[in-house]
């Protein structure tokens, strides 16, 4: 999709072997939203694991985690993750900014070259919650572990309140309310992961891993619920499936793909995370915070642009990408698959997708329900800056004929940007001349009326 | 010639002379709000895809049972199967046509077809291949589709006199998720959320409505419907099985033979017969408003 994309640009005739669809700049990561969880799911049939990681700032000792589970792990089902992982797929899927510099018109030939920009964002913690052991009120300590830096229970209880009074008294601080959320998990039978960190295995300083779990179950979900409990505003979260399939989507909320392929104004290159901010920020006004917006969606093989590199399969298979062998030979089809520039180490059989949503208790009452589709057409967040050529705009004709479509072109990526964003047209019109885009700057008297489009017909005979 | 007065009741009788005239604009409408509302909506390479399945099943059909071509029901289906049926490939929709509509012909009981075409289509080729699912989610809650899908469907079903399946059907998977979230403690939001479903609706009034495919007496149908929403709500309950509605539906079509068994009554015919020349028809039969039903008027004296 991406190369058809790049393939209808006007600009886009390749004039080297090595050129590609753009050069990749920016990316908008997860860290410029605070308070963001990731959490990555490898998913092939019942089988899933699940890597959870918050960007939990304050006090190890403060940080505890408390998330509903279908059943009792075993010790060899859980495990830490190193971060960088997280970062990296967070870093490979972000929406991408890339840019376009167009040639002197007067050489008839325009090349491009391209950069990308992402925007990575970072996760929030799920929901915390601080949380012990002990064993009366009705509380079961099915099992316990030691894992990384973290101690961990399962629990399961008989009633949500005998839970709620346990975990307080242990120094979980369950928030007011959470009895009626805890009761309809226990009544799904369902028990309960709880982590807190060890300040004897952690030295309070390095951050805190992300926290993977193993389990076969035929639901694909996810629990929101207990994090909305008690939450001031709204959580951010961000959701990496990794199937083989293709393409995850939420079934009991609407998927939507954020705008993308759109040509922006270039002085966004340098405040591309505050763009990607303020457009999400609008588009989730736009769907009344009701969508999950799709960010990417592609097969891990390759990309174009790359915002980062493909994850090896060590670290795919590290993320619980299970089916990937030891030695994961490349698939059949995979010379069809590989695009014109490979970047991938090698082909894996791995359809990524990015999902983020900003959700209360209002907006998304229901645990998030999701399934695997067959969907394996590609899709990403990209965004593209068009540089102009600059020079004498009288050297000849085409030059002249240039300048007049920059005016028009620019006039086009303020409007898509007001309407991405929903700032105000006129604010990003007077940024848009400072930078030297408008015709005033291109030597055009602006006062005088632009030729209509009729002028030119019949050698302006008519005029 | 008729004069520009009396254009619009002409028009209006024209499209009234067979129930699935309305259907056909309803599931036009709704072909296109999701193509242009949805961005995992349907398409047109669906639609042609499914159309060519459907009609090629029914003039296969058509030719070797002998009896006109008919095209009404099999564009009934393919409008069905390209606003519920996603795939990676067109083929699964015509597959889907096909089977449904073949179906019609081979798959029959008493001279009557037991799988709702659409339903029965959807349902095989997602259980076969992972290339083709039901995206209930992608209509989204607002509640302009419900108003549309309702407003519509309420003038379809009122030629087709089966509003009572789909509101007993809505009522009955309705009682259920509400019982279920009061039984588990969820917050009533819950259940209401899954009821603002956009598949839901289509289904409710464009699938379980099928007239030729479900009971025939009223009871029946809302003895059939109360299955059809049981099965639909264990569906997603129990193996979370996602467009559940679908294969309860399929699934539990034979049952209409035995209903239709044990409650007895008068079949339902698509369009409209017109009365002969110099034939005296009177009715007794009151509709629900208590006006006179010409539509069961019957030759006087009686033959």
């Amino acid at each position: 999709m991406m190369a058809g994309a790049c393939a209808l640009t006007p600009l886009a005739l390749i004039p080297n072997a090595d050129a590609f669809c753009g050069f990749y700049v920016a990316k908008a990561e997860t860290d410029l939203f605070n308070d963001a969880s990731k959490v990555a799911i490898a998913r092939d049939g019942d089988r899933t694991v699940v890597t959870m990681a918050s960007d939990y700032r304050g006090e190890a000792s403060e940080f505890a985690m408390v998330i509903p589970v279908v059943d009792v792990p075993e010790r060899g089902q859980i495990n830490v993750a190193n971060p960088a992982l997280m970062d990296h797929l967070d870093a490979y899927t972000a929406p991408r900014l890339v840019e376009y510099f167009d040639d002197n018109p007067c050489d008839q030939r325009r090349r491009l070259s391209e950069v990308t920009v992402t925007a990575t964002r970072r996760a929030a913690p799920l929901p915390s919650v601080a949380l012990e052991k002990a064993e009366d009120l009705g509380v079961t300590i099915e099992a316990e572990y030691e894992v990384g830096e973290y101690d961990i229970l399962i629990l399961s209880a008989e009633e949500s309140d005998g839970l709620i009074t346990w975990l307080n008294q242990e120094g979980y601080n369950i928030p007011d309310g959470a009895e009626e959320t805890v009761g309809a998990y226990l009544r799904r039978g369902m028990k309960f992961f709880v982590a807190k960190v060890s300040l004897e295995r952690h030295d309070g300083n390095a951050d805190l891993r992300p926290i993977q779990v193993a389990y076969e179950d035929e639901e694909f979900m996810l629990p929101i619920r207990l994090g909305t409990v008690n939450a001031e505003g709204k959580q951010e979260l961000f959701v990496f499936a990794m199937t083989r399939q293709g393409r995850v989507e939420t079934t009991n909320y609407r998927t939507v793909k954020l705008p993308s392929d759109m040509d922006v104004p270039v002085y966004l290159k340098d405040e591309f995370g505050d763009f990607y901010k303020d457009m999400f920020r609008h588009q989730v006004e736009k769907e009344n915070g009701k969508a999950v917006f799709m960010e990417y969606a592609w097969d891990m093989s390759w990309c174009d642009p790359c915002a980062a590199e493909p994850l090896t399969p060590s670290e795919l298979r590290e993320l619980g990408v299970h089916w990937l062998g030891e030695t994961n030979g490349p698939r059949p089809n995979e010379s069809l698959r590989r695009p014109r520039r490979p970047v991938a180490p090698q082909a894996v059989d791995v359809f990524v997708t990015r999902l983020h949503l900003r959700y209360d208790a209002s907006t998304f009452p229901e645990d998030l329900k999701f399934q695997t589709t067959g969907d394996r057409q590609n899709y990403q967040g990209r965004y593209v800056l068009r540089h102009a050529w600059r020079g004498d705009y009288e050297q000849c004709e085409a030059a002249g004929e240039y300048a007049n479509t920059l005016v028009d072109r620019w006039d086009t990526e303020a409007t898509t940007l007001a309407s991405l964003t929903g700032r105000d047209i006129d604010d990003i019109r007077a940024r848009m001349r400072e930078e030297g885009m408008s015709g005033a700057a291109l030597g055009l008297d602006e006062a005088e009326p632009k030729r209509k489009w009729w002028q030119n017909l019949w050698g302006g005979r008519n005029d | 010639m008729m004069s520009f007065r009396e254009s619009p009741r002409t028009v209006f009788s024209a499209i009234n002379s067979d129930a699935r005239h309305w259907q056909l604009l309803a599931l036009s409408s709704l072909f296109f709000l999701s193509r242009f509302v949805s961005d995992f909506g349907a398409s047109f390479s669906a639609l042609g895809a499914a159309l060519s399945g459907a009609m090629l099943a029914q003039f296969v059909g058509s030719r070797s049972t002998g009896i006109g071509f008919e095209w009404k029901s099999a564009a009934i289906t393919t409008l069905g199967v390209s606003i519920l049926l996603r795939a990676s490939n067109p083929v699964f929709w015509f597959a889907a046509g096909l089977i449904g509509i073949g179906a019609k012909f081979l798959i029959r009981y008493n001279k009557k077809h037991i799988f709702n075409p659409a339903c029965l289509g959807i349902a095989l080729v997602t259980l076969a291949s992972a290339g083709a699912w039901v995206s209930p989610g992608q209509w989204g809650q607002t509640p302009i589709v419900a108003a549309f899908a309702l407003g519509f469907a309420a003038l379809v079903l009122s030629s087709a006199k089966r509003l009572d399946i789909a509101l007993g059907f809505l009522m009955f998977f309705a009682a259920l998720q509400f019982g279920r979230a009061m039984w588990l403690g969820d917050p009533l939001v819950i259940p209401a959320h899954q009821m603002q479903n956009g598949a839901l609706l289509v289904f409710a009034f464009f699938m379980i409505t099928d007239p030729r495919s479900t009971p025939d007496s009223r009871i029946g149908r809302l003895v059939f419907a109360a299955f059809v929403a049981g099965v639909a709500a264990w569906l997603g309950w129990g193996p979370h099985v996602r467009g559940g509605m679908i294969y309860a539906l399929a699934a539990l079509a034979p049952l209409t033979i035995l209903i239709d068994r044990i409650l007895p009554a008068k079949r339902f015919e698509w369009t409209i017969e017109k009365p002969q020349k110099g034939t005296v028809y009177e009715t007794q039969d009151t509709d629900d408003g208590g006006r006179l039903r010409a539509d069961a008027a019957r030759p006087y004296p009686q033959r």
